[in-house]
């Protein structure tokens, strides 16, 4: 792992003595031939660690079409015969199940979460009122705590409300603690839309709620298309909530785990009967919709969680 | 203010900050309140103890290593990440072949910066079961299987990364840098190209090379990003429930072993509240945690306070 960071002083000796080769033939300036050297250090350890990140997704991929014998036996095998039944199996296994929870409860949970944030986030950011700086620091501060420790009493909150195991106390809990990033990010945004926009809105006979919906919000829609991208990882990827919050209360209770529960039920079966291939294709099958929306969006995942982490 | 309006205001907050008392709030203030009481969970009927949970803690060794593990976790995985992510950020926006005297990225940047971003996007629980099958404890494993095939390890005792104690807290760190240093590549590229050409040309000009210039101008200039980093990074350390629940050998339900060397505060957590029913425990390690990581913040922003350079 740390290899490449030693490397970096290999860059700088190496450099006098390419440097004394060069000179013989082309009479360069000196930072230029020193970015030939450096050039081609640079595309060696970057091609490096991309094949790090490609060989063990391609691997993985490939070894689901594999059978048990086979990847027990040798790492670098390559697939005896190339049938995708494995990837129906795994999802009649329960991948499609798990994979159609996700869905449901996403399908609430980031739109909810991108309203009733952008609104607590647009009065805040927008309107003078009292305890305006006091709902707004206590929003923020919930992003800074860890989600342990909460865990416990939200357990028996939930279970209170007769909402354990079910797909709309899941969708409330999730909208609740993505709160406190969207209100931050989208109140930065709103403060930068320009007052003379509302004001014309306003002059011309809307109310504030009508200003909000179809003035403001549309304005906002870059801010609001990075946060969105932000939640929908976010709340795909999430597993601690859903461990804690998921789970049959009894025997006839219909099992509701959400995608990321069901990769790591399927991980623990395996214990009792080996059908890897059928895990990997699940790995697989859940990691193509994240290829997906990361390749059609990747300029706005990238923009969204940076100014996430840098603000 | 027109009346109008705080009817808008108060209509607005209503629901999100509703949610947000009820299921973030309350229970972060009832967390408290519970870790002084012996209360098991199961029925509403506990007593107040004091500090003897606290004082518990102090006194279970199983405790205490996880707490080691986790601070072992926050020294090396943001050293690490931050320091291949600067590297690699370097060499994308400043490892090209100059031209005309000026420092350019290396061809490709943008291919490298999408495809090392992608693990970033992939739920921890994907990256449980694809480095579950890396580190497979035979030769079928993607790891052991490369070793035995260069010569380095004997195909009949291949090395058992996740149930030797003395690497399977660093076959951990290994996947968080792995998911890692895209992202935070992408950070502080975006750091590096908001500082103005100009200083770079004037300081070649005065006769800089790269080396000099990246350590007296673009790290001088990214230290923000470099904190911000590492606050985001300690907080994945002081977490790390995923990959040690599920990848690690049971040392008790949700994983920790072998015997208990992997342990950390969010596994033990979970563990005695969900297998053990000791609510009460479990929420005065949820506040152990949270003075951990106020603690970690503020010394972070302290430590590596600099003055602010404005450009």
């Amino acid at each position: 792992m740390t290899a490449p960071l030693q490397k970096t002083d290999v860059t700088e000796a190496e450099v006098p003595r390419q440097r004394a080769v060069t000179k013989a033939n082309t009479p360069a300036s000196g930072p230029a031939r020193e970015g030939v050297v450096l050039n081609v250090f640079s595309h060696g350890f970057l091609a490096l660690w991309a094949l790090m990140i490609v060989l063990p997704l391609l691997w993985l991929v490939l070894s689901s079409f594999k059978t048990d014998a086979q990847i027990a036996g040798s790492a670098f095998g390559w697939p005896a015969n190339w049938s995708f039944d494995v990837f129906t199996r795994a999802w009649d296994k329960g991948i499609g199940d798990y994979f159609v929870n996700t869905v449901i409860v996403l399908v609430f949970s980031v739109p909810l979460t991108m309203l009733f944030g952008s609104m607590a986030a647009y009065v805040l950011a927008r309107y003078e009122f009292w305890g305006n700086r006091l709902v707004y620091y206590v929003f923020v501060a919930g992003a800074m705590f860890p989600v342990f420790l909460a865990l416990v009493p939200l357990f028996f909150m939930v279970k209170l409300l007769g909402m354990l195991n079910t797909y709309q106390g899941l969708i409330l809990v999730y909208v609740a603690y993505s709160l406190p990033f969207t209100v931050f990010f989208m109140h930065a945004f709103f403060r930068t839309l320009p007052t003379a926009v509302f004001e014309a809105a306003i002059l011309d006979g809307a109310s504030h709620t009508r200003t909000f919906f179809q003035v403001m919000l549309p304005m906002a829609k870059p801010g609001l298309l990075s946060v969105g991208i932000f939640n929908t990882l976010g709340q795909w990827n999430q597993f601690v909530l859903p461990t804690v919050l998921m789970q049959p209360q009894s025997g006839d209770d219909p099992e509701r785990y959400v995608l990321t529960q069901g990769l790591i039920q399927l991980q623990q079966q395996q214990g009792y009967e080996t059908d890897l291939p059928v895990l990997f294709a699940g790995v697989t099958i859940a990691m193509i919709p994240m290829l997906v929306v990361y390749l059609s969006f990747q300029r706005q995942v990238q923009a969204g969680l940076t100014s996430a982490t840098l603000k | 203010m027109r009346k109008g309006q705080y009817q808008f205001v108060a209509g607005f907050l209503l629901v999100p900050v509703a949610l947000y008392l009820v299921f973030v709030i309350w229970p972060y203030i009832q967390t408290f309140g519970y870790s002084l009481t012996d209360w098991k969970g199961q029925s509403q009927t506990f007593s107040f103890v004091g500090l003897d949970n606290y004082v518990a803690l102090f006194q279970d060794d199983i405790f205490l290593g996880a707490i080691w593990h986790n601070i072992l976790f926050l020294v090396f995985i943001p050293v690490i990440t931050i320091l291949l992510a600067l590297f690699f950020a370097f060499m994308v926006n400043a490892g090209g072949r100059s031209r005309a005297g000026g420092v350019s990225g290396v061809a490709g940047a943008g291919f490298y910066k999408i495809l090392y971003f992608f693990p970033q996007v992939l739920s921890l629980a994907i990256l449980s079961v694809l480095f579950g099958a890396v580190y497979r404890s035979d030769s079928g494993g993607m790891l052991n299987g490369f070793l035995v095939s260069i010569g380095l390890v004997d195909p009949g005792a291949p090395v058992e990364w996740l149930n030797e104690p003395n690497f399977v807290l660093w076959a951990l760190i290994a996947v968080i840098v792995w998911h890692g240093v895209g992202f935070y590549l992408v950070l502080f590229s975006a750091a590096m190209q908001s500082i103005p050409r100009d200083i770079y040309e004037a300081a070649l000009i005065d006769g800089a090379g790269r080396a000099q210039s990246f350590f007296k101008i673009t790290l001088p200039l990214l230290w923000d990003a470099v904190q911000t980093a590492w606050v985001y990074l300690g907080i994945v350390a002081m977490d790390m429930f995923i990959l040690v629940s599920t990848m690690t050998a049971p040392g008790g339900e949700f994983g920790g072993g072998p015997d208990h060397a992997s342990e950390t505060m969010s596994t033990y957590l979970m563990r005695n509240f969900l297998i053990y029913g000791k609510s009460g425990y479990a929420c005065a390690m949820g506040v152990v945690m949270l003075l951990l990581t106020l603690i970690l913040s503020v010394v972070t922003l302290r430590a590596t306070r600099r003055e602010r350079i404005e450009f």
